[in-house]
């Protein structure tokens, strides 16, 4: 079972207790144990099991202005001895940084709410089997489905984080994650898809039937693909697809690139970046939220933040070094963001297919083409054709391509926004793209 | 003799208990192994003019797996420990609790070694690291005020590795791995413009950096960033593609490389599983997966199997000759390991990977491709690469390329990713360079969210057709 809150918490305070005796001025700690069970079917046979049972602390020592961190997976204090040791050596080798320190003490988090983050139900490895089977019948139940992998992890985790000013708090979660990925064939193509499911508890998990239905006809759809010539056109991206677009945005507000002076929306707050119609949301407080915390990697509270609203960029993502060089005080996001939304558009999904003649959905991307620094994107992509409202046929092996500064304006959102993973996004269309193809 | 990490002297489990514990789980399966890992690693950040981290890490732990048949337990944990050893074995137990295996005992042994037995962390001061860390700063920022953002960093590890098999058989390794990197961001009229680049290996920090050789390294950091500022919108659509030699050869490894694994051949989920023996480039393609290049990133003197690592022929002449196989998929699929068996570390179970992966030279130069090409680009940089093995279609993304008119090099492009179709690409292929090259040393795969070190390799080679994803229609 994942340790308890009293060893992780006795290990922290025996690192701070240390790093003060050989001279820190200041440190933090984060000890964490991670238990997961993981177990994977393949043609519906059994196919691997895997347990994975993992420690883990990390220490950062501060001497006045100078930094340093060391981390380990071994936690007997022989080997914590030596290494916090090392730390507090090299952080006196190394140069000052004046915007070096613990967060403000007045930012960290005083109560710790319980947002519902921890199932304490333990499926066994032999119920993951039964759900498995399920899932493998719906998934392969087509004759054109030649080959089904799925897998079932639990995980529960447990970690604690302190400093020496005083904090000291963590807390367990766990997840629930199911997946199907299916091939299909036929004399002319061969083409894979996926459906997935990830909750922190157990009896929200979406049925075995369903997961296997959905991945088998998303996969299905795609046989027989063409490609198509190359054109300015509408895009409207999926959700699985659009959540990352607001995942690159996120980057591009992240404090460390806004000082830095590494991104593209440096120097936009309350300038109008997206259409008026779009709110972004970071909301940390969701009751089982993929995504929801209690404090920041620094032990800072988090508040909900409204991102953008109507359009206009009202926040950047602060974290205590960033912010302390911009002269802002952190809010929290060191790690990034909580559960972050785009809230619903108004129009229907049936009306966003319906905005264009002709648009192409997109289901899925290939490569590394953002780039946060000028804002270019371009991508390789797999969809559909759109007619008049109604799903043509499937494309392949053409990209996508723009700039972000320019998609951001041409944003339509429907209202289908789901909360199915930490960062979601309702689907999205966006005009003026261009598709490189034939 | 060289010094091993002595996995069992801080526990209470003896080296002879663990193999008992080994032997008795494994005996009735089909194969498997205890696989220890203890890594050392280091990195050190110079970014926006200052020192921003310096990190140490120290990872311990296990991997125990059995294989019956098709299928494999796993069980890893950071406790070295007898009660540890214990609860994995029980748990490979009960998910193998039929097994009816017998063991194969056989791995081949070789004496070969591709690098030295070196802590490089060990080999370089730390005030040493953090001066040439600041000297590279103040070289990229005295070159202008264009120059707004350097990044550059060290990255050190050594990771020893032991493998016991059932029967108490022990196969170990220690292994070198550093990388430099810079980064460097420009800035002329409000536009901005990146360039990366670094340079690493399995050996020691300064047969790199010795004198002042990293200042090669910010050159060609500053020189792509530099044609970037002067970029242009890329193209969109189908035309000719030139790809210069050394790094581009990422085509290979996403076009190809992937399909090639013999995972998804046995489970006939790749593109390539029913073209063994049969033509899928054109004449004068070879390619070559090599783990025994001596200090290249992606060679291993035995893989986490314990194989010894090999110089596999994927592609001879234009004909599917091998796939890359671990144990696992060797005995399913009737063949041999090729010493391809790898993981990220302890916490991952094995899969068939590639280490450096290289298409060989030909007899063109790179002057008469360019001349062949009335319309199209030449691409030089790239950043990365991936690729849907079931479909087939593969991308990678430019970081420095040029458009061609009429036979010349023209103006720089802004980056852009291209896309193609990995069994039909290499028949694209028109001709082959005479001037092959080993990328700087960089390269990192991933995959099932395992991510490993490997290289490539290529000489310029002119691609008849691919789709380029740019904006300018």
């Amino acid at each position: 079972m994942v340790k308890d809150q009293e060893f992780l918490e006795k290990k922290a305070s025996y690192c701070l207790g240390l790093a003060k005796k050989l001279g820190a001025t200041d440190s933090s700690v984060v000890v964490k144990n991670s238990v997961s069970e993981t177990v994977n079917f393949r043609n519906s046979k059994l196919d691997e099991s895997n347990r994975s049972d993992n420690l883990g602390i990390s220490i950062t020592t501060y001497i006045g202005k100078k930094k340093s961190s060391i981390s380990s997976s071994n936690l007997l204090n022989d080997n914590l001895n030596i290494l916090i040791e090392k730390c507090v050596e090299t952080t006196k080798n190394t140069p000052e940084d004046e915007f070096n320190s613990l967060p403000d003490k007045d930012l960290l988090a005083k109560e710790v709410r319980d947002l519902d983050l921890y199932d304490d139900s333990h499926i066994a490895n032999d119920q993951k089997i039964d759900y498995l089977k399920k899932l493998e019948a719906a998934a392969s139940n087509d004759k054109k489905i030649v080959n089904t992998e799925s897998s079932f992890t639990q995980n529960k985790s447990n970690f604690v984080l302190a400093n020496s000013e005083g904090f000291c708090d963590g807390y367990k979660t766990s997840s629930f994650t199911a997946s199907s990925v299916t091939v299909a064939k036929n004399e002319k193509s061969m083409e894979r898809d996926y459906e997935y499911s990830s909750k922190c508890f157990l009896k929200d998990l979406d049925d075995a039937e369903k997961l296997g239905n959905l991945a088998a006809n998303q996969t299905i759809r795609k046989l027989n693909p063409k490609k198509i010539g190359s054109e300015k056109i509408a895009i409207i991206f999926d959700k699985r697809i659009a959540k990352g677009i607001l995942s690159t945005f996120a980057s591009a507000i992240s404090s460390s690139a806004i000082s830095r002076g590494t991104s593209f929306l440096k120097d936009k707050i309350n300038q109008k970046i997206f259409s008026d119609k779009i709110n972004v949301f970071d909301k940390p407080d969701m009751l089982k939220g993929l995504g929801s915390r209690n404090f920041d990697s620094e032990g800072v509270k988090t508040d909900t933040l409204k991102l953008v609203d109507k359009g206009i960029l009202k926040h950047y993502l602060i974290d205590t070094y960033n912010g302390k060089k911009l002269n802002l005080k952190s809010n929290g996001r060191c790690g990034g963001t909580s559960n972050l939304y785009f809230e619903n558009g108004n129009t229907c999904f049936k009306d966003l297919l319906n905005s264009d003649s002709k648009s192409l959905y997109i289901t899925e991307t290939i490569g590394h083409g953002n780039n946060i620094v000028t804002g270019d994107y371009s991508v390789g992509a797999t969809g559909f054709l759109v007619e008049n409202g109604e799903f043509k046929y499937p494309i392949n092996e053409i990209t996508i391509a723009g700039n972000f500064k320019d998609m951001f304006q041409n944003i339509t959102l429907a209202n289908d926004l789901e909360f199915k993973y930490a960062t979601n996004s309702p689907t999205m269309l966006i005009e003026g793209m261009v598709v490189a193809g034939k | 003799m060289y010094f091993m990490s002595n996995f069992f002297e801080k526990s209470d489990l003896s080296r002879k208990e663990a193999e008992s514990i080994i032997s008795d789980t494994l005996r009735k399966c089909d194969d498997g192994e205890l696989y220890l890992e203890n890594s050392k690693s280091e990195s050190i950040l110079l970014d926006d003019n200052k020192i921003k981290n310096s990190n140490y890490n120290s990872d311990l732990g296990f991997g125990f797996r059995a294989i019956s048949d098709e299928v494999v337990a796993y069980s890893h944990s950071n406790e070295i420990s007898k009660n540890s050893l214990k609860q994995s074995s029980e748990n490979l137990k009960s998910t193998l609790k039929s097994a009816k295996g017998t063991y194969n005992h056989e791995i081949p042994k070789s004496n070969k070694k591709y690098y030295d037995n070196i802590n490089p962390i060990e080999q370089k001061s730390l005030n040493e690291k953090i001066k040439i860390l600041n000297d590279v700063n103040d070289y990229l920022r005295s070159k202008g005020d264009k120059v707004k953002q350097v990044t550059a960093n060290f990255l050190g590890e050594q990771k020893s590795v032991e493998i016991i098999r059932c029967g108490g058989e022990t196969l170990s390794d220690v292994r070198p791995l550093i990388r430099f990197n810079v980064s460097v961001m420009l800035e002329k009229d409000g536009r901005k413009e990146t360039g990366v680049y670094g340079v690493g290996g399995r050996q020691s920090y300064d047969s790199y950096l010795k004198d002042e050789n990293w200042k090669s390294v910010c050159d060609e950091a500053l020189r792509i960033a530099s044609v970037n500022l002067e970029s242009k919108p890329a193209p969109a659509g189908e035309m000719k593609v030139v790809l210069g030699p050394g790094w581009p050869a990422i085509l290979i490894h996403e076009a190809v490389g992937h399909g090639l694994e013999g995972d998804f051949n046995r489970k006939k989920t790749s593109a390539f599983h029913n073209l063994m023996g049969q033509k899928v480039a054109s004449e004068g393609v070879t390619i070559i997966d090599d783990g025994t290049i001596d200090n290249r990133r992606g060679s291993l003197t035995i893989d986490d199997e314990g194989t010894p690592t090999e110089k596999t022929v994927l592609i001879e002449n234009g004909i599917l000759k091998n796939f890359m196989q671990d144990r696992l998929n060797a005995r399913l699929m009737k063949t041999k390991s090729t010493g391809s068996g790898r993981r990220e570390n302890y916490r991952h179970i094995v899969l068939p990977r590639m280490r450096n992966t290289m298409m060989l030279s030909g007899k063109q130069t790179q002057e008469e491709m360019i001349k062949a090409v009335d319309k199209g680009i030449f691409a030089v940089s790239f950043g990365g690469g991936q690729v849907d093995i079931t479909s087939g279609k593969f991308v990678f993304n430019c970081t420095e390329a040029y458009e061609i008119v009429d036979g010349k090099i023209g103006s720089p492009i802004k980056g852009a990713t291209l896309i193609g179709d990995g069994p039909s690409i290499l028949k694209e292929v028109s001709m082959v360079g005479n001037d092959m090259m080993m990328d700087p040393g960089i390269g990192t795969c991933g995959k099932a969210g395992q991510g490993v070190p490997v290289g490539v390799a290529q000489p310029s080679i002119l691609i008849d057709k691919m789709t380029v994803g740019g904006t300018k229609l």
